[in-house]
């Protein structure tokens, strides 16, 4: 135990002394959710759409002339089929079409309630939907204005509907995303770093021959990544509540012990990254390559999983990444326990046991 | 307690660095292994502490097999390899702290067997190992492949790229922990460190070309070395070696070795030789064999 806790000692010391290492450490996580915070934001402007007006009456009119007068939207076409639709949007510039029912005043007026079809673009799932919520207050506030002075009261129904992905499943939240690589990066990336910079000065030759054993070396150069990753994740809970005032509905201990299951599958994926490269180069790339381009293309962080082309799909079911993205979505938006993610976590802990064994397996007791 | 090593054989893909070696090191014994860059000694130094496999023969160290009790040969043995293979972003206190508990000792438990080396390095000690020079460097590796008292010793090459003083305390220590029981199996490509040996291996291509105490090998040498000068070197160099009879010439300082082929050989018939051939200030004297003469014989 001494020796151990004596080797654990000597590792902090290595990631203390090293500037550059404390920076990715502690300097990434805030960049990165600082980054993807602002730069990534809902917001749009001057979208084009095109309008698809039924009626053509003063009350269609109007609606119009109140969208194409604000910022968010600007008419590109006017088109009179339904089946130009299609191929508007196939163009691309197009975003979005409003299709306005027949005879909309006079429904509005005869029946009170009238409706608009909100049509969007979903390829880029992001815009579609703030696109509909624009959309919508625009039309909200229309009908408050209209029915200040009139009895009874005018209901304009929007019927949103997206096409190219209809259900869009991905609600852009880009904190368990961000999490998700910092974690990977942090763990992964650092360990197998540190493991290879013993085999590149060739101190791992002296540790090979002392007595203390491969899992005692493995296992002392994760615990201290562990400690430091739990701290990134922290941090990164506590950045995007009180900066961008992101929910978490779920319980936090839940989310720090899924995150621990995850920081512990890195970590191990870090080891077998070390066991096959020389250079700490090499485990760099490897962890770069390997790790971060998955987990930022295939875990459904920034593009959703089910608008992906098969092979893909089925590619990212062995991306441990996409599962952790899923409880910790599940926990922070959705608030469910447990009993809703057992199965995810599950899946994690098995890739998890298979990672370690795996390397403990592939960790060399000689030089070759 | 000492080293066995039979037969020991290995192979890089195809290319062959260690060829059906076998010798022993007798308990408590200095031995030395003196070969060039590239002769094996890293590699043997590496089957003894059990980090490669040989891929024919067998070795024990302690009386452990190399193979088979490969856990027990690493609690007893202290490894110095070639290169500096400290940590350089810790310091000379903590890396000697580190090495301490690694191998579940103090440094104050076997404080006695560093100290002589340790004191010369002490007031540096909180200084990086990285930042020392080369020799305190070597010190400190010293004292930490000893801080756990192991009862054989592997030093590779520990005085390369060490300044001649500090070469020789190195050696000086050397001595005094071989009086405290402990075998030492020592590596070096220079020669003149061979004879502070007990006994040496001459190495080379992955094969022994001779083992016995330094005085014996040279001992052994069969023909007379003369020291031979002239003012111009190069000229002499080409000369010698143009000669009929020449056995042997290199150049030793600012002098040339030369050996005869004849066992009857007449300096004056070499000078005059030489002096056919433009060469002026010409000496030719005989001189003592040194190690360095023996390995390049056996080389040849």
């Amino acid at each position: 135990m001494k020796r151990f806790i004596g080797f654990i000692r000597k590792e902090f010391y290595h990631i203390f002394r090293d500037k550059r290492s404390l920076f990715i450490l502690f300097g990434m996580p805030i960049a990165q959710i600082l980054l993807f915070g602002f730069a990534i934001t809902n917001e749009i402007n001057n979208v084009d759409i095109a309008i698809l007006d039924h009626s053509k009456d003063a009350t269609t009119q109007e609606i119009i002339n109140k969208i194409s007068a604000s910022k968010y939207f600007s008419i590109d076409a006017f088109i009179t089929r339904e089946a130009d639709i299609e191929s508007v949007f196939k163009k691309g510039k197009i975003k979005a079409v409003l299709n306005f029912e027949k005879d909309f005043s006079k429904k509005l007026i005869k029946e009170n309630v009238a409706t608009i079809q909100i049509i969007t673009d979903a390829t880029d799932p992001n815009t579609a939907n703030t696109i509909s919520n624009y959309t919508n207050s625009i039309l909200q506030k229309y009908m408050q204005e209209q029915n200040k002075d009139i009895k009874p009261i005018y209901t304009i129904i929007p019927q949103t509907r997206m096409v190219y992905n209809t259900e869009l499943k991905s609600v852009f939240m880009f904190v368990p995303g961000v999490m998700t690589i910092i974690l990977m990066l942090v763990s992964a990336m650092m360990t197998s770093i540190s493991i290879t910079r013993e085999k590149e000065l060739g101190t791992m030759e002296i540790l090979l021959v002392s007595p203390l054993k491969p899992i005692q070396v493995i296992i002392g150069k994760v615990v201290p990544y562990i400690l430091l990753s739990v701290i990134n994740a922290i941090v990164i809970v506590v950045l995007s509540i009180f900066i961008f005032n992101m929910p978490v509905e779920g319980s936090l201990f839940i989310l720090g012990l899924e995150s621990v299951l995850f920081i512990i599958n890195a970590l191990s994926l870090g080891i077998l990254i070390s066991t096959i490269s020389k250079t700490q180069q090499t485990a760099m790339m490897i962890s770069l390559m390997g790790l971060m381009l998955p987990v930022i293309l295939l875990s459904g962080f920034i593009f959703p999983i089910s608008s992906m082309p098969l092979p893909l799909q089925l590619i990212s079911h062995v991306i441990p990444a996409k599962w952790f993205i899923i409880i910790v979505k599940a926990i922070m938006l959705k608030g469910v326990g447990i009993t809703f993610i057992w199965k995810e976590t599950l899946i994690l802990l098995g890739m998890t046991l298979f990672f370690i064994g795996l390397s403990v397996k592939k960790y060399k007791i000689r030089l070759e | 307690m000492g080293i066995t090593i039979n037969n020991i054989s290995k192979a890089y893909n195809e290319v062959s660095a260690l060829q059906d070696i076998s010798f022993n090191v007798k308990p408590g014994e200095l031995f030395g292994l003196i070969g060039p860059d590239g002769a094996g000694k890293t590699t043997l130094f590496r089957v003894l502490t059990t980090l490669l496999f040989a891929d024919k023969g067998t070795a024990t160290v302690a009386g452990y097999d190399v193979v088979n009790d490969y856990k027990s040969i690493r609690n007893s043995v202290g490894y110095m390899p070639g290169r500096f293979s400290l940590y350089q972003d810790l310091t000379v206190e903590e890396n000697l702290h580190f090495f301490a508990t690694i191998f579940g000792t103090t440094i104050a438990e076997n404080y006695d067997l560093i100290k002589e080396i340790y004191v010369q390095i002490e007031p540096f000690k909180k200084r990086r190992a990285g930042d020392l020079s080369g020799g305190m460097k070597q010190k400190l590796a010293l004292s930490c492949a000893l801080i756990h008292k192991p009862k054989v010793l592997f030093l590779d090459e520990p005085t390369t790229g060490v300044d001649p003083v500090s070469r020789k305390e190195f050696w000086e220590m050397l001595k005094r922990l071989q009086k405290k029981g402990i075998t030492i199996l020592v590596s070096t490509p220079y020669m003149d460190e061979a004879a502070l040996c007990d006994r040496i291996a001459l190495i080379q291509d992955g094969k022994i070309l001779e083992i016995d105490t330094p005085q014996a090998i040279v001992k052994h040498y069969p023909k007379t070395i003369y020291n031979v000068s002239a003012s111009n070197m190069y000229a002499l160099i080409k000369s010698l070696n143009e000669y009929v009879y020449s056995h042997s010439v290199y150049p030793f300082g600012e002098f040339v070795h030369y050996t005869d082929q004849r066992d009857d050989f007449n300096p004056t018939d070499l000078k005059s030789y030489l002096e056919a051939k433009g060469l002026k200030n010409i000496t030719i004297n005989p001189t003592e064999t040194t190690i360095e003469d023996t390995f390049m014989e056996l080389a040849r």
